[in-house]
C-alpha cells in the first residue's frame, strides 16, 4: 500500500517538473521580447526608419540603408531560392523514389542543418574572391542557397497532402502531366507552399554570419548588387559589440525592427495556412 | 455507315499525334526542369564541399595536423593551432546540452501527454518561436542582460554559495563573457528543435502502447518511462543530435558572449573561443593569405563535423517514421 502511495507522490513529482520545464522554456522568449519593447522602442522614432547612421556624438540618426539593404538581400534571395526551391520540391513529390530524390531529399534535410556560415565561406569563394570585392548579389546568393533546401522540403510536404484523385481527375481530362502539377497540384497546395516561402524568409532575413563574408555592411546609402551593401543584423552586430552608449541604444532599436519584421513574417505564414485548412472542407 | 473521307481521316489523325507528341513533348521538358531543381540540392553540396577546401588547401597543405592538435594561434608568427577554438565548441556545446535537452523532453512530454488543450498551442507557439529569434539578436540580449545577470548572480552563486568553485570547472574570477554565457545562449537556441522534435516522435507513439502500461498498473510516469520514451528513444536521439548540430555551428551570438579568447581553461567562469566564432571574428582583419586560409581550414572542419552529426541525426529521425509506417 505504502509503495503504492510512493509510487504515485514519485508520478506526481514528475508530472509537475514536466509543467515547470515548460514554465521555463517559454520564459527567454517572454524576457527577451520584454527587454526588446523596454530598451528598442523609446529610441525609435520616424528618423530611425528614414534617416541614415550618423557619426558617434551627432544625436538623432537613423538605419534606413540597413532597412532598405536588408530588403534588397531578402529579394535577390528569394528570386534564387523559391523557383529552385519549389521545382525541385515537385520533382521530390512527384518521383518519390527515384534515387535523384532520394538524395535530394536527405541532402536538403542536411543542408538545413549546415552553419551558415559555412554558406558565407561557400559564397565568398565563389563570387567575392574571384571578383575582388563584396557585393549585395555575394549577400544574397548565400541567403538565397540557404532558402533552396528549407522551401524544398516544405513544398515537398506541401504538395503530399493533395488527394491523389484530384490529379487523377485532371489527367482523366486530358490534361497534360505538366499542367496537371502546376494548374491543378500546385494550386491547391499554394497556402502551404506560400508558408514554407515565409518561414524560409523569416529564417533568413535575420541572418548575420553569412553577409560577414558576401555583403559585408556599408555606412553610406547603396543599392547597387555589384556594392557592399548594409543590413539591419550586421549594423546591429557593428553597434552593440561597440564602445558607445548611444549606439548600444540604435542596436536595440534595430533589433526591435529586426524581431519585427520576422514575426510578422512568421504570424502570417500561420495565418495563411490556417484560414485554409480551418475552413470547412466539403 | 458512311465512311469518313479518307484524307480527312489522316489529317485528323495526324492532327492528334500532333498535340499527343506536343504534350509529351511538353511533359518531357517540364520533368527536366523540375528535376534540374532537384539536382540544385545535391550540386549545393557538393559545391560548398570544393569551395570550401580549395580556400582550406593552403593551410592544410603547409600547416597539415597540427591546426588541429596545436594550440598556439599567433597570427604575427605564423602560428595557427586552432585546438583552443575546437575544445570550446566542443565545451559550449555540451554545456548547451546539459542545459536543454532535460527541458526541452520535459516540455515535449508535457505538450504530449499532459497538457491541458487550451495551453497546448500557445505553449507550443512559443518554445517553437525560439527558433525564429535571429542569433543576432540572441547576442544583444546576451551581452546587455544575460551577462551582467551571470556576473552578478548565478557566477557568484555557484562558485561560492554553492562551493562549485572548490571543483576547477566554476575556478576564477567572473569576467561575464565566458564559456558558461555561451553554454547558457546555446541552450536557449538548442531548446527549440530538440523539443519539437521530440515532441513530433512522441506524438506518433501508438495509444495501445500507453493504454496497455496503464492496464498493467502503471502510474502515468512510469507509462511515459517504461513504455512511451522507449518507444520514442532513437527519434529523440535525432533531436537532440539536431539540437547539437545547432550549437556546433552557431556563430553570431556565441562570438559576442564567450569573450573570443584562444585559450584551454577548465572553467566555465573563463573566456573561450569556438571554431565558429573564430572565423567571424578575424575573417575582416585576416592580415595575410595563410592566415586567411586557416580560417577557412577551422570552416572546413566544422563543416565535416556538422554534415556528420546533421546526417546521423536525420538518419535516426528517419528511422523512427519508417518503423511508424510498417
Amino acid at each position: 500500500m505504502t509503495n503504492a502511495r510512493s509510487r504515485h507522490l514519485v508520478s506526481g513529482a514528475m508530472i509537475g517538473l514536466t509543467y515547470l520545464a515548460a514554465a521555463l522554456a517559454t520564459l527567454p522568449l517572454l524576457f527577451i521580447l520584454f527587454h526588446l519593447l523596454v530598451k528598442g522602442a523609446s529610441s525609435i522614432s520616424l528618423a530611425f526608419f528614414t534617416h541614415m547612421p550618423r557619426p558617434v556624438g551627432e544625436p538623432g540618426g537613423g538605419m534606413a540603408n540597413a532597412i532598405v539593404g536588408t530588403l534588397i538581400l531578402i529579394g535577390i534571395a528569394s528570386a534564387i531560392g523559391l523557383p529552385i526551391g519549389i521545382g525541385a520540391g515537385l520533382h521530390l513529390a512527384e518521383k518519390k523514389t527515384t534515387p535523384l530524390a532520394h538524395t535530394a531529399r536527405f541532402l536538403a534535410d542536411v543542408l538545413n542543418g549546415l552553419p551558415s556560415i559555412v554558406m558565407g565561406i561557400f559564397a565568398w569563394e565563389v563570387l567575392v574572391r574571384p571578383i575582388g570585392h563584396f557585393s549585395a548579389l555575394a549577400g544574397g546568393v548565400a541567403l538565397g542557397a540557404m532558402m533552396i533546401p528549407l522551401v524544398t522540403r516544405t513544398t515537398e510536404e506541401m504538395l503530399l497532402v493533395v488527394p491523389t484523385s484530384l490529379r487523377e481527375a485532371a489527367l482523366a481530362l486530358g490534361y497534360p502531366k505538366w499542367r496537371t502539377s502546376i494548374s491543378v497540384v500546385l494550386r491547391t497546395a499554394l497556402a502551404g507552399i506560400v508558408t514554407g516561402a515565409l518561414v524560409a524568409v523569416a529564417r533568413i532575413a535575420g541572418e548575420t554570419a553569412p553577409l560577414l563574408f558576401t555583403a559585408l555592411g556599408n555606412q553610406f546609402w547603396s543599392t547597387s548588387f555589384r556594392e557592399p551593401i548594409a543590413a539591419l543584423p550586421l549594423q546591429i552586430f557593428t553597434y552593440a559589440t561597440n564602445a558607445y552608449d548611444e549606439l548600444h541604444r540604435l542596436a536595440w532599436a534595430g533589433a526591435l525592427v529586426l524581431i519585427s519584421i520576422v514575426l510578422v513574417i512568421s504570424l502570417a505564414a500561420r495565418f495563411v495556412t490556417r484560414s485554409r485548412f480551418g475552413a470547412p472542407v466539403d | 455507315m458512311t465512311s469518313l473521307p479518307v484524307d480527312w481521316l489522316e489529317k485528323e489523325k495526324d492532327r492528334r499525334t500532333l498535340r499527343v507528341d506536343a504534350s509529351a513533348f511538353s511533359d518531357k521538358v517540364y520533368e527536366a526542369l523540375t528535376a534540374a531543381c532537384a539536382l540544385v540540392v545535391p550540386g549545393l553540396v557538393i559545391a560548398i564541399a570544393v569551395a570550401v577546401f580549395a580556400a582550406a588547401w593552403p593551410a592544410f597543405a603547409k600547416l597539415g595536423l597540427s591546426i588541429v592538435t596545436t594550440s598556439d594561434w599567433d597570427v604575427a608568427a605564423g602560428h595557427f593551432g586552432a585546438a583552443p577554438a575546437i575544445f570550446g565548441t566542443i565545451v559550449s556545446s555540451a554545456v548547451a546540452l546539459i542545459i536543454a535537452t532535460p527541458l526541452a523532453i520535459g516540455v515535449a512530454v508535457f505538450l504530449s501527454e499532459f497538457s491541458p488543450t487550451w495551453l497546448r498551442q500557445p505553449v507550443g507557439f512559443l518554445v517553437d518561436l525560439l527558433a525564429a529569434i535571429p542569433s543576432v539578436v540572441y547576442g544583444l540580449w546576451g551581452i546587455f542582460v544575460l551577462i551582467p545577470l551571470l556576473r552578478e548572480h548565478v557566477m557568484p552563486f555557484l562558485r561560492d554559495t554553492l562551493h562549485l568553485g572548490a571543483t576547477p570547472f566554476f575556478r576564477g574570477p567572473a569576467y561575464g563573457p565566458s564559456m558558461l554565457a555561451a553554454g547558457v545562449i546555446l541552450s536557449i537556441m538548442a531548446l527549440p528543435y530538440i523539443s519539437s522534435v521530440s515532441r513530433e516522435v512522441l506524438m506518433a507513439v501508438p495509444r495501445s502502447q500507453r493504454e496497455a502500461a496503464l492496464a498493467l498498473g502503471a502510474t502515468r510516469w512510469e507509462m511515459i518511462r517504461d513504455a512511451v520514451v522507449p518507444y520514442a528513444r532513437s527519434g529523440i536521439i535525432g533531436g537532440i543530435m539536431l539540437g547539437l548540430g545547432r550549437a556546433l555551428g552557431e556563430t553570431m551570438a556565441v562570438t559576442m558572449v564567450i569573450g573570443n579568447r584562444p585559450e584551454i581553461s577548465a572553467s566555465l567562469l573563463a573566456p573561450g573561443y569556438t571554431m565558429a566564432s573564430l572565423i567571424a571574428n578575424e575573417f575582416s582583419e585576416a592580415t595575410n593569405d595563410l592566415h586567411l586560409s586557416a580560417l577557412m581550414a577551422v570552416g572546413a572542419i566544422l563543416f565535416i563535423i556538422t554534415l556528420i552529426v546533421n546526417a546521423g541525426a536525420r538518419w535516426l529521425v528517419w528511422s523512427v517514421s519508417r518503423k511508424r509506417a510498417q
